[in-house]
């Protein structure tokens, strides 16, 4: 019983990860004022374009690489259109998740199925991988998983911390305020978004290169959406995203242990549980939301310097 | 002789969309000298100093800081060359600390944002200027007194030696003033200049060495203070000899319209905004509301709007008991309301001003055909408004946000008025309007009041409140502790009421600054 818990608790890791790095990416860029909804495209592009490097190349770090370049790219379409054109950051978010479906599902046409070449494995980490309980569950992972880790408490530090992570929510906060005293906002924005881009990228690329090393066609299957209700859950706090992840990340883990222990329940039913849970999450967030805690308050909010 | 400039901008022109904001101005200030911009509003002031604060770029002209020719393409490179501007509206993070929104931006700070240095730095150099301040405090927590001085304090940390102060004095009570003056006071014997933007003359004459007067983006007079005095400045700003017009005060009528008796409005925190308070209205009475911002005023008003639930007392208009009822019945009763916020509660920014003015009476049979507006009735309505209220524009089928803050509340007046209201309640009606349009407004109000009307006005300001209001009532902490008679009462009398001081241990900066 005991280990299968444990069991049960490192795949919540596994099943977690791909989310945070998105949610992690997309926290960056609301604290800066920018609403990115095309992480699920981000996503997708990072998986299929993480797969075909890593496939063609042989090594998956390339294929991290090229996953990063890929959400990066189009999350500066997306500073571009917010930042410099002032336009709507909803409009090109929801165009960006369309563009990215569209255009994964093409690029990977000729892998779909394919198993990867090169996944990612565990790696022990010596002495901490030997810990009872807590070493198997968070010690004995694949790189990503503690590339995730450390990019969470690194956030949270930047942010909470430093003085980067002082202009950084300024800028979310107040965009005025912050120019007077001689941030560039839209570098901020532009620096933000785009980072935040390579992180969902990176979660694309966890989900073809480790968690199912393969592509299939929208293989996200709404996980960037979750990301980006994750980010509202974790009350814009990389900690809390990684807490909220790795919950998500359970629940998805335990339908597919329910399933194989032979419970019968309706597996469309389990499928639908992570989406059930974001619902009520969002739901209870807002009913508890206040304005102390809130979302940051220029977010999705343009900055026009001569404004009158 | 004086000393070499410290700043010079020669020749600055800059337009926007329809307006020459400045036009070919030139500009200096020396090091030591309080600077007073003077100049209605839309003069060009703020956006001349905007120039200067690197937020604006000019059309043409150039600056000169310290004999040097500078083009700044920011505001970090305003601050750079030691300008730092406060803007009207505060540049604060709000749920930042003090000491956090001190070191904001600075190339100074360190890396690591350690809370305990930076909060004893900044209690260092509030010490220093004498500007009190609790470090630790986020901004939301504090008085707009005390966000003002952290301002001032932001600047000085960045090593400002021109400070820039667009309309200081607007959310300061009277005492605060002369605090603020006394801290430029001392930054000017320190070699440090100061340019006021301001269009309140009287504290031109109590602070400024020098003035310069601009008028339809060009600078129409300057000199020193003591060669000038209030009477010409006026008639230059504005052109003309503005008629302050005393108003003859009338014993009102003994009929009573509106009633309030004990009455306990909560606030948007769960706290008792309104405590206790009764207030009686006369017809044809203009009863002003004085107090620092944020003592229940705008609580008191929209309880009796119903617009916010009173948890208990009473509102009777004409005898009978109203707060009960909805806005609709309020409206049909004859209570209307002129909100604070002119284009976000009063206009609906983007409608046309056409569609602005029919918004009080879209459901009415004369202005419909069937399910349909009739625009040609509509039209003939906006224009005679338009005319009746001598509101100045260039079509009414333009958005209502092109017009000027005076043409906004003249328009705004006119809707509501033209309703026939009995009982008129207004937010600061005069809140940034320049002499001549607060004085339209206030001919509007006294009008209106002639024909019978029991009018509420929140006022901040006490001579304005001097000069259009019958009584008034000062409102502190949520309470009213005395309804004065203008006839017999004086500023100081109001200016102690509005601070409690006949209250023991009651402090300013206890109220929650709104």
């Amino acid at each position: 019983m005991e280990s299968a818990t444990i069991a049960l608790l490192a795949a919540a890791i596994v099943a977690g990860t791909p989310i945070l790095f998105a949610a992690l990416g997309e926290l960056m860029a609301e604290r800066s004022g920018i609403l990115n909804l095309g992480v699920e495209g981000m996503m997708l592009v990072g998986a299929v374009l993480g797969f075909i490097f890593a496939s063609n190349t042989g090594n998956h770090w390339y294929g991290l690489l090229a996953a990063m370049m890929g959400g990066g790219l189009m999350a500066s379409i997306h500073a571009f259109i917010s930042v410099t054109l002032r336009g709507n950051q909803v409009v090109s978010g929801l165009a960006l998740t369309i563009f990215g479906t569209g255009i994964s599902g093409f690029m990977g046409k000729s892998y779909q199925g394919m198993p990867a070449a090169d996944p990612f494995r565990p790696i022990a980490v010596p002495l901490l991988g030997d810990i009872p309980v807590l070493g198997p569950i968070l010690f004995k992972q694949d790189a990503l998983v503690y590339i995730s880790l450390i990019l969470a408490i690194g956030l949270w530090y930047i942010l909470f911390r430093t003085r980067w992570g002082l202009r950084i929510r300024s800028v979310g906060e107040n965009p005025a305020a912050a120019d007077a005293v001689g941030i560039s906002v839209s570098r901020v924005r532009y620096i933000c978004t785009i980072l935040g881009g390579m992180f969902a990228g990176l979660g694309g690329a966890y989900l073809s290169l480790a968690y199912a090393p393969s592509w299939q066609e929208n293989m996200t299957a709404g996980r960037g959406w979750i990301a980006v209700a994750l980010v509202i859950f974790a009350l814009w706090n990389p900690l809390r995203g990684l807490l909220g992840s790795y919950l998500f990340g359970g629940v998805e883990a335990l339908t597919f242990r329910i399933q194989t222990i032979g419970i019968h329940v309706s597996s469309f039913f389990l499928a639908m549980l992570p989406y059930l849970l974001t619902i009520l999450v969002l739901v209870l967030v807002t009913i508890r939301l206040r304005q102390e805690a809130g979302a940051p308050r220029a977010l999705g909010v343009p900055y026009d310097r001569e404004e009158r | 002789m004086r000393q070499a400039p410290l700043i010079e901008m020669l020749d600055i022109s800059k337009s926007f969309p329809g307006v020459q904001a400045n036009d070919h101005i030139s500009f200096r200030v020396y090091p030591g000298e309080i600077h007073a911009l003077l100049g209605e509003n839309g003069a060009g002031k703020s956006t001349l100093m905007s120039i200067l604060a690197g937020l604006y770029r000019p059309d043409s002209g150039y600056i000169k800081v310290k004999g040097e020719a500078m083009r700044f393409r920011s505001p970090r490179m305003a601050l750079e060359a030691g300008i730092g501007m406060i803007y009207q509206h505060f540049r604060l993070i709000q749920n930042f600390t003090v000491a956090e929104n001190i070191v904001l931006g600075s190339p100074a700070s360190s890396f690591r944002v350690n809370h305990r240095a930076i909060e004893k730095e900044t209690a260092a150099l509030s010490a220093k200027f004498g500007l009190e301040v609790n470090p630790a405090a986020r901004i939301n927590q504090i008085s707009l007194g005390e966000q003002q001085r952290v301002e001032i304090l932001k600047m000085l940390y960045r090593g400002c030696d021109i400070l820039i102060m667009d309309e200081p004095t607007t959310v300061l009570t009277p005492q605060e003033v002369e605090e603020l003056f006394k801290v430029l006071r001392l930054m000017s014997g320190q070699g440090k200049a100061v340019v006021l933007i301001t269009h309140k003359l009287k504290e031109v004459m109590e602070i400024a060495d020098y003035v310069s007067v601009l008028r339809k983006g060009k600078v129409v007079a300057d000199g020193r203070i003591e060669n000038l005095d209030e009477k010409t400045l006026t008639s230059i700003m504005v052109a003309r000899e503005v008629e302050f017009s005393q108003i003859d005060r009338k014993k009102s009528s003994e009929k009573v319209v509106l009633e309030i008796s004990k009455l306990q409005v909560p606030g948007d925190q769960g706290h008792l905004a309104v405590e206790n308070v009764n207030l009686t209205l006369h017809a044809g009475e203009i009863v002003a509301i004085a107090g620092v911002a944020g003592n229940g005023q705008k609580e008191l008003l929209e309880a009796i709007a119903g617009l916010r639930n009173p948890s208990q007392g009473e509102i009777r208009l004409d005898g009978k008991m109203i707060q009960e009822q909805s806005v609709q019945e309020h409206l049909a009763a004859g209570i209307y309301m002129v909100p604070e916020d002119r284009l976000g509660m009063g206009l609906v920014p983007n409608l046309s001003v056409m569609d602005n003015a029919i918004l009080r009476n879209y459901t009415r049979r004369e202005v419909k055909r069937g399910l349909l507006f009739n625009y040609k009735k509509i039209i003939a309505y906006t224009r005679k408004l338009v005319e009746d209220y001598n509101i100045y524009l260039s079509d009414i089928h333009h958005p209502i946000n092109y017009l000027s803050g005076g043409n906004l509340q003249k328009l705004l007046l006119a809707r509501e008025i033209d309703q026939e209201p009995r009982v008129l309640l207004a937010s600061y009606p005069v809140r940034g309007l320049d002499v001549a349009a607060a004085e339209a407004v206030y001919q509007i109000l006294l009008k209106e009041r002639d024909k019978g009307t029991a009018i509420l006005l929140v006022l901040k300001d006490l001579d304005d409140i001097f000069r259009i209001a019958d009584r008034v009532a000062v409102m502190y902490d949520g309470q009213i502790n005395d309804v004065l008679d203008l006839e017999s009462t004086d500023i100081d009398k109001i200016g102690a009421l509005m601070l409690g001081v006949n209250k023991v241990g009651v402090h300013y900066a206890e109220t929650q600054a709104n």
